[in-house]
């Protein structure tokens, strides 16, 4: 795989385009299950920053940090998973803004 | 130019699916697109030299996370009344503002990509390579890595224990 | 004998602390063995001790050790003994033995038997010591002892909250003598440097003139303390409420004894009144009007108890008028008859209304001369005494008063006649009391007349209150003689006769009732002066304006602490802050999400404000 001329700046452009749309969906899904998945999003657009980035300067490093992401977004998901059985049995639905208890 | 054509093809597919993912109102319809989205991306990291990284993302994050979640989805059931009430949240009223966020946060990145310059070529990096380096002087970070996934572990086997449902 | 002395005091000491401390394993015929004999020894002891000085009058002083020693103030537990201190030891013992002895029969049915002649031989002891007492520090300790006996037993009965609330008020009132007392003493002590009496009074007489200002102050000071404790105005408003306590406690402290220790102060420190003689005047005015008022009063209320407790202000009135006129020796003379006389009736009283089912109202007895004749004829002697009819001893002191307050220069005629006022109303009240609680047809039925135990004590005050005019005390030493010289007959015959008038206008106002007083009571000026008369000058209700209400007021503003108020003003910024924090705790995530971002956006505007080349 020789000759690879992308440009940096177009992968960093749709890394951070990806990250938005992340972050927007995080911020208007009430569904617990979308939130998770919008955190996914989010996590693979900082991945892909990196690789790009490692891939960019001829390094290891930013695949190896890639790796790290992966078992976050892996640990992540598995306890996340768990909490929306919790919520579902618990309030019978997996609208976040029911779970509102912490109200201070 | 082949490659260049192909990124852009990716990129744009990757795009698109996460947006229809983001949108859907049936959690495995949009689970299908996110995965069409990380294929995308896959791709992306086949093309600027990174295969491993590549392949993780395929075996890992499409596979394994995914269908995690497909089976969490599968177990809860989702009605159709939860399609439809996932429906009516997409009101321009409620996201209107998170949209301005996004799009704030997005332009400011975009004003620090611009800046960025340099060499457009990409260097390879071969599995052997990120092996070595992970092995070496990354070594601390794998053991980081494999507590968390160990304590992920004992977390989800605890939260998904049934006799919490009876504490109420 | 005379080194015996200090036993005097510490045996009803030893008693009440034996009582305190076993009263619940004490059979009552024990306890009041106990209770009499300690009093009934310590008398005995005074007597055989008094015989040995009346055949050598020579006063004498013990110190039995130092009670501290702060630089050079070293007071001592130390006794002085001369023929003053006899005279009150005398008193003390004798009419307090009587008192106890009564006290057996009229507390036989109490339950807490064992307490009350804990207390009142507590009372013994201090009013032992404060009479005994060598210095003014010993003497103010005594002083302080009987205030507490007296607290104890007028709230005797304390299940019952007004008892309680008289107990207080009796506390409280004398407090504020007491304390002008101590400052008096500190005074003393500052400029004399000494608080032994018979040495500061020679450093006194030296280092003074007649005249002075500081033994002015001094004296005034130890006059409040007199006020207080021996219920003159503008303090006396305490004594009537303290017959709240069980009779023959209103007997022993509140009429014979502790209510005349601060005639015992003043005349014990005459040499500094005389270094004042503004002072002097003071004392004879307070004395004066204290003695017409509480006359006044007297002749108005229904209480038994109470119409005795108004004499006792107004006889106590007519020893500070001796006092204030330098007859210190009348003075005197009238402290122990009248010890006698009203000891006399108020036992009288306490064995009626023992008799009587605790009845206290006057106009509710009636026709008791021949159902409880002891009763009787021991008030018919008590009340001539106390009316100073001729040849009982109230006569004998009272004319020596009127007589020597005739001979003072300059105020001295006005004095005679105010106190001949005195004499006319004191006459009238004794024997309404008499006319109508003996005679007239009766109304209750008393339960039988006086036990021995009541009998004896009655009999013997009796025999006191006629014949204690002729003793001799032997006080000739102490005080300086009286100058002046006699006044003419027709004086004398007056001061004789107007007891005699007063005698006669009761007959025939409340007996005979030839003298219809109705209309005069009825009409409205009558019913006004009765009211005005009756609630003691309105002084209560005064003090109830000027003190008791604006310090409750007090209390009541700072019982919302308005000085806290600043610092509750810090808590209250602080949680409304945290409550405006708290508002952001919506328990929603996506409030929280959105929060993030919004945070977010605004570091990384922050970041870019730095050029990249700085990073």
């Amino acid at each position: 795989m020789e000759g690879l001329n992308i440009p940096l700046n177009h992968i960093l452009l749709v890394s951070s385009l990806l990250f938005s749309i992340g972050m927007l969906g995080l911020m208007i899904r009430r569904n617990i299950i979308f939130i998770l998945m919008s955190l996914e999003v989010m996590l693979n657009a900082a991945a892909l920053a990196f690789v790009a980035a490692g891939a960019h300067w001829g390094q290891p490093d930013g695949q190896i940090i890639f790796m790290l992401i992966l078992s976050i977004a892996a640990a992540e998901v598995a306890v996340g998973l768990g909490l929306v059985l919790q919520v579902q049995r618990r309030f019978k639905t997996l609208d976040m803004d029911s779970a509102n208890r912490m109200r201070g | 130019m082949l490659e260049i054509t192909l990124f852009y093809i990716a990129a744009t597919i990757a795009l698109a699916a996460t947006v229809l993912a983001m949108t859907r109102a049936n959690a495995i319809h949009a689970l299908i697109y996110l995965i069409v989205s990380l294929l995308a991306v896959a791709v992306i990291f086949f093309l600027i030299g990174a295969p491993f990284a590549a392949a993780l993302e395929i075996v890992i994050y499409a596979g394994a996370i995914m269908v995690l979640f497909v089976f969490v989805i599968m177990m809860l059931n989702l009605g159709e009344e939860g399609d439809a009430r996932e429906r009516g949240l997409l009101q321009p009223s409620i996201w209107a503002g998170p949209a301005l966020l996004s799009f704030l946060l997005f332009a400011e990145l975009l004003y620090m990509i611009s800046t960025v310059e340099g060499p457009v070529s990409m260097q390879a990096v071969s599995a052997k390579e990120v092996g070595l380096a992970l092995f070496g002087p990354y070594v601390l970070a794998v053991e980081i890595a494999s507590m968390l996934l160990l304590a992920g572990l004992v977390g989800s086997y605890h939260l998904g224990r049934r006799y919490l449902e009876r504490e109420e | 004998m005379a080194e015996m002395v200090w036993l005097v005091p510490l045996i009803p000491l030893l008693s009440s602390v034996m009582l305190m401390l076993c009263s619940a394993n004490l059979p009552r015929l024990l306890i009041g063995l106990l209770g009499v004999g300690s009093v009934g020894a310590a008398a005995l002891l005074t007597l055989s001790i008094g015989m040995d000085f009346l055949a050598d009058p020579e006063p004498f002083q013990l110190t039995l050790w130092t009670w501290m020693q702060v630089s050079n103030f070293s007071p001592g537990i130390a006794f002085y003994f001369d023929g003053l201190t006899l005279v009150m030891m005398s008193v003390i013992t004798g009419v307090g033995f009587l008192i106890h002895l009564f006290s057996t029969e009229f507390m036989e049915e109490d339950a807490s038997y064992a307490r009350y002649f804990a207390y009142l031989n507590m009372f013994v002891a201090a009013m032992l010591i404060l009479v005994m007492a060598d210095n003014l520090l010993l003497l103010y300790l005594g002083w302080e002892g009987v205030g507490v006996c007296s607290y104890l037993l007028v709230g005797f009965w304390y299940q019952n909250s007004a008892n309680g609330q008289a107990a207080r008020k009796a506390f409280v009132v004398t407090r504020i003598g007491d304390t002008a007392m101590a400052l008096g003493l500190l005074l003393l002590f500052t400029e004399l440097g000494t608080l032994d009496i018979q040495s500061m009074m020679a450093v006194a007489n030296q280092q003074w003139q007649v005249g002075d200002t500081v033994p002015l102050i001094a004296c005034l000071l130890l006059l409040g303390g007199a006020v207080g404790k021996s219920a003159q105005l503008p303090l006396h408003t305490w004594l009537p409420d303290a017959m709240a306590g069980p009779t023959p406690v209103s007997a022993l402290i509140h009429a014979a004894t502790m209510v005349t220790a601060g005639v015992y102060l003043i005349a014990r420190t005459h040499d500094l009144f005389l270094l004042a003689p503004i002072s002097m005047m003071v004392v004879a005015l307070v004395g004066l009007a204290t003695s017409l008022m509480a006359a006044f009063t007297a002749l108005m209320q229904s209480d038994i108890k109470r119409i005795l407790a108004y004499s006792t202000i107004s006889q106590i009135g007519y020893m500070f008028l001796a006092l204030g006129v330098g007859a210190w020796a009348a003075g005197i003379f009238h402290l122990m008859t009248h010890a006698f006389f009203k000891a006399l009736l108020f036992l009288g009283s306490g064995a009626i209304i023992h008799y009587l089912h605790h009845e206290h109202d006057i106009f509710k007895m009636g026709g008791l001369r021949t159902k409880m004749p002891v009763t009787f004829w021991s008030f018919m002697i008590g009340s001539a005494a106390l009316a100073a009819l001729p040849m009982t001893s109230g006569f004998f002191s009272k004319d020596q008063i009127l007589l020597q307050a005739y001979m003072m220069p300059g105020a001295g005629p006005w004095l005679w006649l105010g106190g001949l006022l005195g004499a006319l109303l004191t006459a009238i009240y004794s024997f309404r009391l008499v006319f109508v609680v003996f005679f007239g047809e009766a109304k209750t039925e008393p339960d039988g007349d006086t036990g021995w135990r009541m009998a004896v004590p009655l009999v013997m005050l009796c025999g006191l209150a006629m014949i204690g005019g002729y003793f001799i005390i032997p006080v000739a030493d102490v005080f300086p003689a009286v100058s002046g010289e006699h006044p003419a007959h027709w004086v004398e015959y007056v001061s004789i006769s107007v007891p005699l008038i007063g005698l006669l206008l009761a007959y025939l106002i409340f007996h005979s009732r030839q003298i219809n007083m109705d209309t005069l009571v009825n009409s409205s000026v009558g019913q006004l002066l009765r009211r005005f008369w009756f609630g003691g000058w309105g002084i209560d209700w005064l003090y109830d304006r000027v003190f008791v209400r604006p310090y409750y007021l007090l209390s009541g503003l700072m019982k919302n602490e308005p000085i806290d108020a600043i610092y509750g003003l810090i808590v209250a910024v602080n949680q409304t802050f945290n409550h405006w924090l708290a508002e952001a705790q919506t328990g929603q995530m996506r409030w929280y999400i959105l929060s993030m971002v919004f945070g977010l956006i605004v570091l990384l505007t922050l970041a870019l404000q730095i050029p990249l080349e700085a990073l």
